[in-house]
Order: C-alpha cells, then sequence, then structure tokens
C-alpha cells in the first residue's frame, strides 16, 4: 500500500516498525499465494482423478451436458399432468412408458390416490417416523452424554462413542443389511435413516443439554430430587424448544435422505424415480422430479415457519 | 432455625392463593403435553399398521441375520466329505476355498488305507459303484465311442490300487468334534455325544434322542449340527458338509494365487530383504506390492481408487460450490444489493438448486457423464452452489455495517467497500461453512456413490448384494469411518482456527 511513501518523513524507530510491518505483511502474503496455490495444484490432480477414472470424458461429454433436458420433454404438456395424476394416456400402447392408470390405488370404487402421491406419502412417511425413533433414542441418550448431568466419563464416554458410530456408519450398509434379512420393502429405509438420526441428533441434543442453565438442576437437588426427576423437572423444560427445532430440521433432511435410500432398493418415490429416468419415461420423470420438489419445499417451508414460531431466529444458524 | 424458614400452614396457604397459576395451571396447558403424547402414540401405531412392521419383523430370517454379521469378521473353511456304500470316504474343498488349491489344515486328522478294488473296467451304469471312484475311471469316454462289439471286447476286469479315507476326525475346538468312520458319524459338543448312521445313498438315523444343537425335520432326512461360533455341520446320508469358522479376514494381504500365500510374516519379509526373485523379470518387493494390490478376493486398488474418488468428489464439488456461491450471494444480499428483483432472482435460484436435491442431480448427471465421479462431482456442486448461496447471503445479510460505512466515507470505490468494509468481516464465516460442507459431503458422496454417481459407495453396495461377501463390507465401512473421522478432526480443527473458538 501506500505507506512506503509516508517513510521518509518517519523517525529512526518508525522507520523499524514500518519495515516490520512490511515484512510482515510480505511474508502473509507469500503464505497466502502457497496455500491458493497448493489448492489450486490439489484441484487440478483431483479434476484429472475424477476425469481419468470416469466412464465417460469430461470434455467429450461436455456437448451432451444438457442431453438430459432434452430426454425430459415428454410428447405434450398434458402427458405430466396425467402422468401425476394416473389419468389414461392417449398414447398407451401397452407398454410401460404410458401405462399411468395402472398404478392406482383404489380406496372405494370410483376413488383413487395416484400412485406417486402414494408413495411419495410413504417416503414421507418413512422420514417421520424414522426421525420420531431416532429423537426418543437420541433424547434418552443425549441427557447420559451431557458433562453437566451425567460426570461420570465412563457412562458418558461410551454413550458419546457410540453415538459418532452411529453418526458416521453410512446408511447404505445399514439399509444393504437389513435388505438381506426383511424382505423389500420400506423397514430398512426406516432401520438405516433412524439409526443415523440417533447419532446425528444425539450429539445435537447433548451439545444444548451442556448449554443449560443449572440453577433450576441446583435447586431441584437441594429438595432431595433424584436424577430422573432433576433431568424432567429441571433441564427438560429448558432444552424443549431448542430440540424441537433441530428435531424439525431433522426432518427436512431426512425426508431427502429416506427418497435416497428409497433409490437403492428401500421403496417409495426414490425407486420409481431412479427407474423412470434409467428407462427414459419423460412424462413420469417430470411428474416425479415435481412432485419431489414440492414436497421438499413444502417440509422447508413449514419447518422454517414452525421453528421460527418456536425459538426465534436463532434457530436459523448453521446446525451440525 | 427449621422451624424460621419452614413456613407455617397459613403462610403456605397464603402463597399458593396469591400464585394461582403455578399450582392449577389451565386446563388447556395441561392437556396440551397429554394430547401431543397420546397424538405421537397413535401415529407410531398407523405407521406400524401401514408399514405392516410387526408382520415383517416376524417374517424375517432372524438366523441368517447372525451368519452375516458373524461373516464381517470371520470366514468359514468347508470340506466336503463324501461317503460311500462301504464307508470309504473322500474329502473335497471348494474350488476358492480360502485355504488355496491343496488344503491340508491339522483340524482334519484323516486315517487313510490302500484298497485293492476290482472295477470292471468301461463302465457300465452300475447303482452299487463307489461314487470316488467314478471319477478314476478315464476309459469310459472311449466305451462311448466304440459299437457295441469293441465295447464286449474290452469289457474287462481290472484292479488296481486306491487310496482311501476310512477314518475322518474334524476337531472345531477343544469341547467340539466330528469323527466319522466305518458309516458312523459321532458328534460330540459341550459334553454331549451324538452317533448318526449314514448308508451311503440318502439316509441318516440318529442313535438315541437329539441334543439341543441337533434338528432334524423329517426321520432320514439331513442333521444340521450347529455349535453356535464355531461353525456347524449337515450330515446326509452320502455326505457330511463341515463349516469351520474361523475369526479374521480370510487372505487379506495375499489371495491364494500368490507365491506368498500361507507363508508366515517372516519368511514373507526375508523373501522381499533377500530372497531370490520368485519372478525373474522384477523384484520380489514389486511382485508381493503387485500381488497386495491386486487381490482377487480384497481387490485393495480397486477399493482405494474408489475411496479416493469419494474424497475428490466432495473437495471438487464443494470447492466449486463455494467459489460460485461466492459471487451470487453477494447479488442475493438485501444489504448488499438494494434491488429486490435481483435479490429474490437469485434467492430463487438458490431454492431451486437445494430442493432439486443431490439425488436427483446424481441420477440425471450419470446420464450426462456416465457412471463415475464427475456425476458426483457435478451433483455436488449444483447441491451446494444452493445451499452455500443461501447460507452466504444470510451471513451477508447480518454483517455490522459501521465498517461499510466507514471505509465509503474515505471516497473507496465500490469494490474496495466490499473488499475492505464486507470480506474481514464474513469470510472466516464463509471458509468455516465451506469446511463444514467439504466433511458432510464426505458422507453423503459414500450414498449418492450409490446410484451410479461414482465413488465408494456402489463398490458397497455391489458388494452387499451378492450376501457373501460381507467381510469386504466390514473392510470398506471401516476405511470410511477412518476417511470421515480424518477429515472431522481436520475441518474441526481449521474451523476453529478460523472462528477463534473451542472445538467442540
Amino acid at each position: 500500500m501506500a505507506t512506503s511513501v509516508l517513510s521518509r518523513q518517519l523517525s529512526e524507530s518508525g522507520a523499524l516498525v514500518e519495515r516490520h510491518w512490511q515484512e510482515l505483511n510480505a511474508r502473509r502474503r507469500l503464505y497466502t499465494l502457497l496455500g491458493l496455490a497448493l489448492l489450486a495444484l490439489t484441484l487440478f490432480a483431483s479434476l484429472w482423478f475424477a476425469n481419468d477414472s470416469n466412464a465417460g470424458k469430461f470434455f467429450d461429454r461436455l456437448p451432451h451436458f444438457f442431453d438430459f433436458v432434452g430426454d425430459l420433454v415428454p410428447r405434450d404438456a398434458m402427458e405430466i399432468v396425467r402422468a401425476l395424476f394416473d389419468l389414461p394416456s392417449p398414447y398407451d400402447d401397452g407398454s410401460f412408458k404410458y401405462n399411468y392408470a395402472d398404478g392406482r390405488l383404489y380406496l372405494t370404487d370410483s376413488l383413487y390416490i395416484p400412485e406417486y402421491f402414494h408413495r411419495m406419502l410413504e417416503t414421507v412417511n418413512i422420514a417421520i417416523f424414522s426421525t420420531v425413533a431416532g429423537v426418543f433414542f437420541g433424547f434418552i441418550l443425549s441427557f447420559l452424554a451431557a458433562r453437566n448431568l451425567t460426570p461420570n466419563p465412563w457412562i458418558r464416554g461410551p454413550v458419546r462413542r457410540l453415538m459418532e458410530i452411529l453418526r458416521a456408519f453410512p446408511e447404505v450398509v445399514i439399509a444393504g443389511f437389513f435388505l438381506a434379512i426383511l424382505s423389500l420393502g420400506p423397514i430398512p429405509a426406516i432401520a438405516a435413516v433412524s439409526i443415523h438420526t440417533i447419532g446425528a441428533l444425539g450429539k445435537l441434543f447433548f451439545e444444548v443439554v451442556e448449554n443449560a442453565d443449572m440453577k433450576p438442576e441446583e435447586g431441584l437437588r437441594a429438595v432431595g430430587a433424584n436424577w430422573i426427576e432433576r433431568v424432567w423437572f429441571g433441564i427438560v423444560p429448558q432444552v424443549l424448544p431448542n430440540f424441537t427445532s433441530y428435531f424439525l430440521l431433522r426432518l427436512e433432511i431426512n425426508v431427502r435422505a429416506s427418497t435416497i435410500i428409497g433409490a437403492v432398493g428401500g421403496g417409495g418415490i426414490g425407486e420409481l424415480l431412479r427407474l423412470s429416468i434409467g428407462q427414459g419415461h419423460e412424462a413420469k420423470t417430470i411428474a416425479i422430479v415435481i412432485l419431489l420438489f414440492t414436497t421438499i419445499f413444502a417440509v422447508d417451508q413449514f419447518s422454517a415457519w414452525l421453528r421460527r414460531r418456536l425459538v426465534g431466529d436463532q434457530a436459523f444458524q448453521l446446525a451440525q | 432455625m427449621t422451624a424460621s424458614t419452614k413456613p407455617s400452614l397459613p403462610e403456605m396457604e397464603a402463597i399458593a392463593a396469591r400464585h394461582p397459576h403455578l399450582l392449577h395451571s389451565s386446563s388447556r396447558k395441561r392437556f396440551k403435553a397429554a394430547l401431543i403424547g397420546i397424538g405421537v402414540l397413535l401415529y407410531m401405531a398407523f405407521s406400524w399398521w401401514f408399514f405392516s412392521i410387526g408382520h415383517v419383523l416376524a417374517n424375517a430370517n432372524w438366523g441368517i441375520a447372525g451368519t452375516y454379521l458373524a461373516d464381517w469378521v470371520s470366514y468359514e473353511v468347508r470340506p466336503e466329505i463324501a461317503i460311500a456304500a462301504d464307508g470309504t470316504m473322500a474329502v473335497s474343498y471348494a474350488r476358492n476355498s480360502p485355504l488355496g488349491p491343496n488344503p491340508n489344515p491339522d483340524w482334519v486328522t484323516l486315517e487313510k488305507k490302500t484298497v485293492t478294488r476290482t472295477i470292471e473296467a468301461p463302465a457300465a451304469p452300475q447303482a452299487s459303484k463307489p461314487k470316488a471312484s467314478s471319477s478314476f475311471n478315464f476309459m469310459a469316454p472311449n466305451a462311448a465311442l466304440g459299437g457295441s462289439q469293441t465295447a464286449q471286447a474290452q469289457n474287462r476286469i481290472e484292479t488296481r490300487n486306491e487310496e482311501v479315507v476310512v477314518r475322518a476326525l474334524i476337531t472345531y475346538d477343544r469341547s467340539t468334534n466330528i469323527e466319522i468312520a466305518d458309516g458312523l458319524v459321532k458328534a460330540t459338543h459341550s459334553g454331549e455325544t451324538l452317533t448318526m448312521t449314514v448308508d451311503g445313498a440318502d439316509t441318516v438315523t440318529p442313535q438315541g434322542p437329539l441334543p439341543r444343537w441337533a434338528r432334524q425335520k423329517r426321520p432320514g432326512e439331513k442333521i444340521t449340527l450347529s455349535f453356535g461360533l464355531t461353525g456347524w455341520a449337515e450330515v446326509e446320508g452320502d455326505k457330511v458338509s463341515i463349516r469351520n469358522r474361523f475369526f479374521g479376514w480370510a487372505n487379506f494381504l495375499f489371495d491364494s494365487n500368490s507365491p506368498f500365500f500361507g507363508k508366515p510374516y517372516g519368511e514373507v519379509v526375508s523373501l522381499i530383504v533377500s530372497g531370490e526373485r520368485i519372478d525373474p523379470a522384477r523384484s520380489n518387493l514389486s511382485l508381493a506390492w503387485n500381488n497386495i494390490l491386486y487381490n482377487a478376493e480384497w481387490q485393495h486398488l480397486d477399493v482405494w481408487t474408489k475411496l479416493l474418488q469419494t474424497i475428490v468428489m466432495a473437495f471438487v464439488g464443494t470447492l466449486f460450490a463455494s467459489l460460485i456461491a461466492f459471487p451470487l450471494c453477494f447479488l442475493a444480499a438485501r444489504n448488499i444489493t438494494p434491488n429486490l428483483f435481483a435479490n429474490q432472482l437469485a434467492k430463487r435460484f438458490f431454492d431451486f438448486l437445494r430442493s432439486v436435491d443431490m439425488f436427483i442431480w446424481a441420477l440425471f448427471f450419470t446420464r450426462a457423464f456416465g457412471p463415475g465421479p464427475l456425476a458426483g462431482i457435478s451433483a455436488i456442486f449444483f447441491t451446494d452452489t444452493g445451499t452455500l448461496g443461501k447460507l452466504y447471503s444470510e451471513a451477508l445479510e447480518n454483517i455490522d455495517d459501521r465498517q461499510r460505512e466507514g471505509v465509503k466515507s474515505v471516497g473507496a470505490t465500490p469494490i474496495a467497500v466490499q473488499r475492505f468494509g464486507v470480506l474481514p468481516q464474513v469470510l472466516p464465516v464463509f471458509a468455516s461453512q465451506a469446511l463444514y460442507f467439504w466433511e458432510s459431503n464426505t458422507r453423503s458422496a459414500t450414498i449418492i456413490g450409490a446410484v451410479g454417481a461414482g465413488g465408494i459407495g456402489l463398490k458397497l453396495w455391489e458388494a452387499m448384494r451378492t450376501n457373501s461377501d460381507w467381510e469386504n463390507v466390514a473392510y470398506m465401512v471401516l476405511l470410511i469411518l477412518m476417511v470421515v473421522f480424518v477429515f472431522d478432526s481436520i475441518s474441526n480443527a481449521c474451523r476453529s482456527r478460523l472462528m477463534g473458538r473451542k472445538p467442540h
């Protein structure tokens, strides 16, 4: 910067300080540059590696980048509506591409639920069920993992390790394992999502518990309450709004997670989407994407609204 | 002392009268908790019915779950003992047995005898002919080619010496073993002994009542003996199948085709350091390394490559996402760009990228680029541009305006205002959030890999679908857990330095 212009008028010690500052600045700049160069080098090595081990090469495939948009154009716009609501298609030739009406789930003789709505309901239900199950166990474990409520490190340590393992264990492995034991269906997805949820929520919960005010607990201790009473009447009322907020945040994440797990064999809408993209059924794909997009958006908005009502704006800090 | 602190009865009643809401809350409040609880319970009951959980759990094959779990950390060796009608036996191992092509483990003790057999050479089908000798009958194809007259001429009596097993003792552990001799199978487990008669054809008859660890569905049919974690066995009329389970991962370094297979570690090391070249074309060290990398059962090189792909996917995807989200978030922030249309456009764009979801992007890009990490990178890039853009613009909207005004007041250009008034405040937050997403994407990259977007996910999924490679699944899970743990620590350390607070 322009400070060197001033240095002629500085005293001897002032010039020393100025020189020091310049040196420090130069060193800092050098480190920043080195760091950026290292980052760029890693990036190029990574890109080269990714390109090299990919099935199609990046520059060969780049012209085809937006091909999938072309794969998504149905024969007419009404096809999407027909696919979404299981209405018979005029193009029906008996193939799977246009058999929209086959998936209807009849409630009465004339009233039916369209297939995709039914599957979407199943996916959302998987998410809600496993979030509730995860909250139940995470709730119990979090008090055992909190330093202020469980001073004994021999209980706290194992509980925390358990939650770490549950959190880091790949969901796809849990789903695959249960898929091998149980038959195809939503239960492997429920197991995978809820086991992951226990670990993730348990961690967030015990951090909330550790930040709780201990005065109510002390008061209850003074009148001779036991551990469960102290937790239930002293801590739970304080942490409940935060817990609810994290529960809703997790619900958003779990709706997405259960869709993905569905695609790898857990049933629900994810599986249908994977199949319809793979087989090139344009109208069906668009119908599912619209439905999925709307659902995820709606769940996000609902949860944001509820969280803002319950805890105010602090619910929107980055949750990890 | 106590008398003075304890309020008297009228005093307590006076306190209660002054604060009625503490003792008698409104009925709505009182029942709210109970109603929510009942609602949740009802919902759980409904879901139990909706997913027919009880039915599925009751029909599940829990026995096989134990076997699969045991497969994670152990392996089975499976000798098959064929029993002929005359009580002689032949032992064979599966082709890809973990013990290599010619196993002779010390827990199988065989007593052999050379018998002289008389065989009518061009074998007309004979029901009573022992199974073990039929495979030695190399004359049979000639007989089939020749006419009936030549066959008659060649039909001579041949005697030859064969080595057969007359007694076999399989020791599982100290209290469990199976002894087979003279058409009798004697199994001993935890102090109980069960003797079974096998006839060399299709009937098994237990002598005496069956102990708890033995099971036979119908008289004469096969008997299954389960010895818990040490293994199990199946006794049929003409064969005994042994399944002996050992703890550990079999052939983790060298598979049974490698010249280093089955040698103790000391010998392998001395071979590598000072041994003669096994393959004249290259040194023993490179041969050993090559054998490890291309181990047919564990596929180390492939697994490591796929794991690296997963890491690269998360790294490149997150880096690109934060690079693109960085300029866009200035457009989306209300206080930086006071143009409502631009704000809304940028924010809705972020919402769109986020809500379409990583999984859907992954499916689309797998079609565009073919299966591989490029699809995964693009999927992570698209989703995280949305998420990071949203978080970045929220961070920008919460900045302290005084620094910006200060820089503006000395006449700085708009770019300089952003550079010196805004960036120093938000850069640590931006970097910290990018790091957090890098770490969490390392985890999610595993799962989008399973739908074809590259990385270890697909390999993991394939290993699970075979239902027999659970030890490979365990290996990959262990690697993933290690990588996630290392990246967690790196990202936590970086973030706590950036944000200047204690890591949690």
